[in-house]
């Protein structure tokens, strides 16, 4: 077979579409005033801003004015979490949420409790779900938030959202999910799933990195992030990025759209994986079989470690990720691999594949030719393996 | 790019892979749960390191760092190969991202480990400085070797 470039890693980011790119032009060529400003080029500005907001809410099935722009996924959910905790701190100072959180919201959270708060991390199971009676138990009379990911970006693992929220609904207790991995692979209603708040990213469905939004319902109160000159109704201030807002928009317009096509994804994705866990001895699927992003598939391999395997990917031509501690700037693997009770070395011998809309057949062949040899190439340089 | 031109090619083009079946030496270093595990084998005759194999569980790094290291001993006497140091095995490879120093060390105690083996079955009572025991904690004995 020959050589193929093979984008395999969307859940880090995606390729920008050409429509998302397009929609930013006018905002950079003719309409680049201030949205602030009075006159009519600054209006034209904050018109872009409007309507995308409108198609954003829309798509997400909110009101205009629950959709706020933010710089990025990480900033929404920092936000939402502090936000909300100390927007409420007469009613108490806990705050639940789970083990395998983005770091965006385990750090976030981590630093709320060298302020003084109290987090309780919840365990998940082997597949890296969280219960509704789980986050039931933990709620105290003193918790004010609970944050749990709409979907995992590591293992594709998709949360019990709606059922989780309505324990939280009952127990009057706010709820928060980063969803930044499951816009464009499940409907979202914001209604339906009853949250209070809901980040986003643009750079995870084909907008360019530096944009993300956060849906916050209307009637809730947390507290507001940058103090200036009044912009996303004086939460947010900072002059907005019109360009990336327009392509977030269009992005999200599109994604919703091909949410009909998203299992022509999750068919190559299974192929993938039915192939890999037939073909590849000692090999196995972290995360569920069902119930998991369309575009995720995230493996161990005894014997080897991560890195190198991405590395050797690399050289031929495909791009993926790995769990293993080598690749991070710890030297501890993946804490969402932990969690799900891997021991940490089939964590560190991890490797995440993630494809898209864009990811044709003759990818996935390309990568069912490599993958087995690398592994193989590999295992043959390991102590451990007596192949 | 992460790693220089020089770990990439020892990385993906390995020397001295493998096994010996008759070694005379063989150290084992690090372990599964910190990620990488080197193994060394050497033949040594009058002295000398006429041959040498490894192999190796770990990232890109851990495998250029041990291949390189063979490479480096392969022919010298069991004194010059105890000389060999962490910082020899960066300069050769163009030098290592910082979190990847610790990959250097363990090559280091791999060559030191091997050696100690062929002390110990030679009746040889020697102490080598510097010498692993074979029983790693990534974390701590990575921050102890300046990591």
């Amino acid at each position: 077979m020959e050589k193929r470039f093979v984008y395999a890693d969307n859940a880090a980011t995606t390729a920008p579409s050409r429509e998302a790119i397009e929609a930013m032009m006018p905002a950079l060529t003719d309409e680049w005033g201030n949205p602030s400003s009075l006159h009519t080029k600054g209006q034209r500005a904050k018109e872009l801003i409007e309507q995308a907001r409108a198609t954003i809410a829309d798509r997400l099935g909110a009101m205009r004015s629950e959709i706020y722009f933010t710089s990025c996924g990480t900033e929404a959910d920092n936000w939402a979490i502090r936000g909300a905790a100390y927007a409420n701190v007469k009613k108490g100072k806990h705050i639940i949420t789970s083990k395998v959180e983005h770091h965006a919201v385990l750090y976030t959270c981590e630093q709320l409790e060298k302020e003084g708060f109290e987090v309780t991390y919840l365990d998940v199971d082997g597949d890296g779900r969280v219960y509704p009676e789980q986050v039931r138990d933990a709620i105290r009379p003193d918790t004010t938030l609970v944050a749990i990911m709409y979907a995992n970006n590591e293992i594709g693992t998709i949360m019990p959202i709606e059922e989780i929220s309505a324990v939280c609904k009952e127990k009057g207790v706010l709820f928060f999910t980063d969803a930044v991995q499951a816009v464009g692979n499940v409907p979202i209603d914001v209604h339906k799933l009853g949250v209070d708040m809901l980040s986003l990213s643009g750079h995870k469905i084909h907008a360019p990195k530096g944009i993300g939004a956060l849906y916050i319902k209307r009637g809730i109160r947390i507290q507001n992030l940058i103090n200036g000159g009044g912009q996303e109704a004086g939460k947010r201030s900072g002059t907005e990025n019109v360009p990336y807002i327009c392509a977030l928009a269009k992005a999200i317009e599109i994604a919703t759209d091909k949410l009909g096509e998203v299992y022509k994804i999750a068919r190559k994705r299974d192929r993938l994986i039915d192939t890999v866990l037939k073909t590849i001895p000692n090999s196995r699927l972290n995360g569920p079989r069902e119930g998991r992003l369309a575009g995720n598939a995230n493996f161990s391999f005894d014997y080897i470690e991560g890195e190198s395997m991405m590395l050797l990917l690399n050289e031929e031509g495909i791009c993926v990720s790995t769990g293993s501690a080598c690749s991070s700037r710890s030297l501890e693997p993946s804490h969402v691999l932990l969690a799900i009770g891997l021991p940490h070395e089939k964590a560190h011998g991890s490797l995440r594949i993630s494809i898209t809309h864009e990811t044709t057949d003759e990818d996935i062949d390309y990568i069912l030719q490599k993958l087995p040899e690398v592994v193989l190439r590999l295992r043959l340089m390991s102590p451990l393996y007596n192949g | 790019m992460l790693y220089s031109e020089k770990v990439m090619d020892h990385f993906t083009h390995p020397r001295n892979v493998g096994e010996i079946p008759d070694a005379d030496g063989v150290g084992e270093v690090g372990n599964a749960v910190c990620g990488d595990i080197m193994k060394m084998f050497l033949k040594i005759e009058n002295n000398v390191i006429v041959d040498v194999k490894f192999k190796t569980f770990g990232c890109g790094s851990a495998i250029a760092t041990s291949s390189i290291a063979t490479e480096m001993i392969k022919g010298h006497t069991v004194d010059e190969a105890l000389t060999l140091t962490n910082k020899a095995v960066v300069e050769a490879l163009d030098g290592l991202p910082p979190a990847k120093i610790h990959c250097s060390v363990l090559a280091e105690e791999a060559v030191k480990a091997a050696i100690a083996d062929y002390y110990k079955r030679q009746g040889i009572d020697k102490e080598i400085p510097g010498a692993c025991d074979g029983n790693c904690e990534c974390c701590p004995s990575a921050e102890e070797h300046g990591h």
